[in-house]
């Protein structure tokens, strides 16, 4: 056969971009899954469900997998369209005096890669402050319960009985022998007290592999935090408003971009019948839409509840 | 019906050669049948400019019954002008205004080199076809009539549309890209449907794609530009067709 070339040829660079785009399209449910349960499920039973939820993300194998293709989906379909991009400028060195595009084609489908663009520097932003404080950095704190013990003491005025409150902070762990010894929570300076968690609640995957008497990450504050709601003491982000007038404004650009995406990946594929043009077409309106709609109410939900 | 005449001003695409730079001129018409076609309203003007010992415009035409493929023109920012499912020499000059301004551009593609003023080199088009665009045909005096190879009427009648392409080359100048995947496309299935071309089907898909992007076109987003555009309302089917064909041809090509 001539020469065709798996990354070089035109049709080869599409189907790259709608393989990555249609994986990075399923991601992006298993991610809105994962965020609903920020504003779903409120209190200590809202944030312990998040981490631990986080906890599973960073320690099942199959979701190491995945986490590593939606890596190498990233960048293979930013670094092949922004080529492509390049590509397609240089076809048509001179522009028209004169052109009307919008006779002819829908805006969204004319900017991809401006979209495609503003949405990545959206995800490196949104991977600093995220998910380079979690896997990389390790600056999340620990995930630490508050316990209220009443204990009874002796008045020793009146010589009486009282019943005095006393708090007592834990850290969330999870199960194991290795306990570390002691822990000093890094807002208060505080040293506070370590508690086992009971086997069978603490994981939705029991198989994951753990590490013993590791302390959960307390992902679900940083994220309040992040969008204005102050919680366990933490300082709130002065520029919260700015992070969600931003992410929902990166939701919008999402939306255009996935309005085209997600039907011209299937023509990139070569799917394109009239039985099903119409199902697919009308899925992607209403997924670009959707999708993107439930991100952005989710930093607007926690900065107006703060 | 007693035809109209209207005045119209004209902004257009003056080039002396290939290697001259080129500019927008402005030029005033009166008297134009609202009648006439696009064509003949350039007609007239040449012979305005003959007249005042000027060099009339250079564009392209030749059959002007919309079915050679040889006229062109970016008219107001379209392919072919505002109509549908036109050429350039089916637009009738009703379509504009008394006073109106019409802008008249050649293509515009890296692939498609300006020669002079509104005409512009489609030869890589003709390339793209010599790479794939034919099917092998016995011609020893024993060659079997076409009409006896059954041919199911849907696959026929999709061929019969994809063959339908003059390949005037709007698809490349209407697509943001310049892509040339819409008159690739056709090509590649007119031939792909029918059982004639299933010899060359593999090595056929492949050359074309690789002559296409060695031509300098750009790559397709599916904006659908270009079946809009397009004079015979090639569909974008023909596009994810050849994408098809090529993977197939991709992963089992000998």
């Amino acid at each position: 056969m001539s020469k065709s070339g798996i990354f070089t040829s035109s049709l080869a660079k599409k189907y790259w971009m709608a393989l990555t785009g249609l994986f990075l399209i399923t991601f992006l449910v298993g991610h809105l899954l994962g965020n609903l349960q920020l504003i779903t499920k409120t209190g200590e039973e809202g944030r312990r469900a998040f981490n631990e939820y986080a906890y599973f993300m960073g320690h099942n194998i199959f979701i190491k997998i995945l986490a590593y293709l939606t890596y190498f989906s990233i960048l293979a379909h930013a670094i092949i369209g922004l080529y492509l991009a390049v590509q397609n400028k240089k076809a048509r060195p001179k522009n028209y005096a004169y052109n009307k595009p919008s006779a002819n084609s829908s805006t969204a489908s004319r900017n991809m890669a401006i979209l495609g663009t503003l949405i990545l520097i959206f995800i490196c932003t949104h991977m600093a402050n995220f998910w380079y404080k979690q896997k990389v950095a390790e600056t999340v704190p620990l995930h630490i319960l508050h316990k209220e013990i009443t204990e009874q003491q002796q008045n020793p005025m009146t010589g009486q009985l009282m019943e005095q409150k006393i708090g007592i902070n834990y850290v969330l762990t999870t199960k194991g022998d290795y306990m570390p010894k002691s822990y000093t929570d890094p807002n208060t300076g505080k040293d506070v007290e370590l508690m086992d968690v009971k086997e069978g609640t603490h994981l939705y995957d029991k198989k994951a592999e753990l590490q013993v008497g590791e302390g959960y990450r307390d992902l679900h504050t940083v994220v309040m935090n992040f969008f204005g709601q102050s919680q366990q003491g933490q300082p709130t982000n002065d520029l919260a408003l700015w992070a969600v007038i931003l992410y929902v404004i990166s939701m919008f650009v999402l939306m255009f971009h996935l309005w085209h995406g997600f039907a011209s990946s299937f023509q990139s594929l070569g799917l394109n019948h009239i039985r099903y043009n119409g199902f697919i077409n009308i899925l992607g309106k209403i997924f670009s839409i959707v999708v993107p709609l439930l991100f952005a109410i989710i930093p607007v939900m926690i900065y107006l509840n703060r | 019906m007693a035809s109209k005449t209207i005045n119209i001003n004209l902004k257009i695409w003056r080039q002396k050669n290939a290697n001259s730079k080129g500019s927008m001129e402005t030029y005033k018409l009166d008297n134009v049948s609202t009648d006439s076609s696009f064509l003949e309203m350039l007609d007239q003007l040449n012979e305005q400019l003959v007249n005042e010992r000027q060099e009339p415009i250079a564009f392209d035409h030749d059959c002007r019954e919309g079915i050679c493929g040889m006229c062109s023109l970016y008219i107001n920012g379209e392919a072919h002008g505002p109509d549908r499912a036109i050429t350039t020499c089916q637009l009738h000059m009703r379509k504009f205004k008394d006073g109106e301004t019409i802008y008249v551009e050649p293509w515009r593609a890296k692939a498609f080199p300006v020669i002079k003023d509104l005409v512009v080199d489609r030869s890589a088009f003709d390339r793209i076809q010599q790479a794939g665009g034919f099917v092998s045909v016995n011609t020893s005096g024993r060659t079997m009539d076409a009409n006896a190879i059954p041919i199911g009427k849907a696959e026929a009648d999709k061929a019969f549309e994809a063959a339908t392409c003059i390949g005037c080359g709007a698809c490349v100048a209407s697509c943001v890209n310049a892509s040339a995947m819409l008159f690739v496309s056709a090509k590649v299935s007119q031939l792909a449907l029918l059982p004639q071309g299933q010899v060359e089907a593999h090595q056929r898909v492949l050359n074309m794609v690789k002559q296409m992007d060695e031509e300098g076109f750009g790559n397709c987003t599916n904006t659908g530009a270009c079946a809009v555009e397009c004079p015979k309302e090639i569909s974008l089917e023909n596009i994810a067709r050849m994408n098809r064909e090529y993977f197939r041809a991709m992963v089992t090509a000998e």
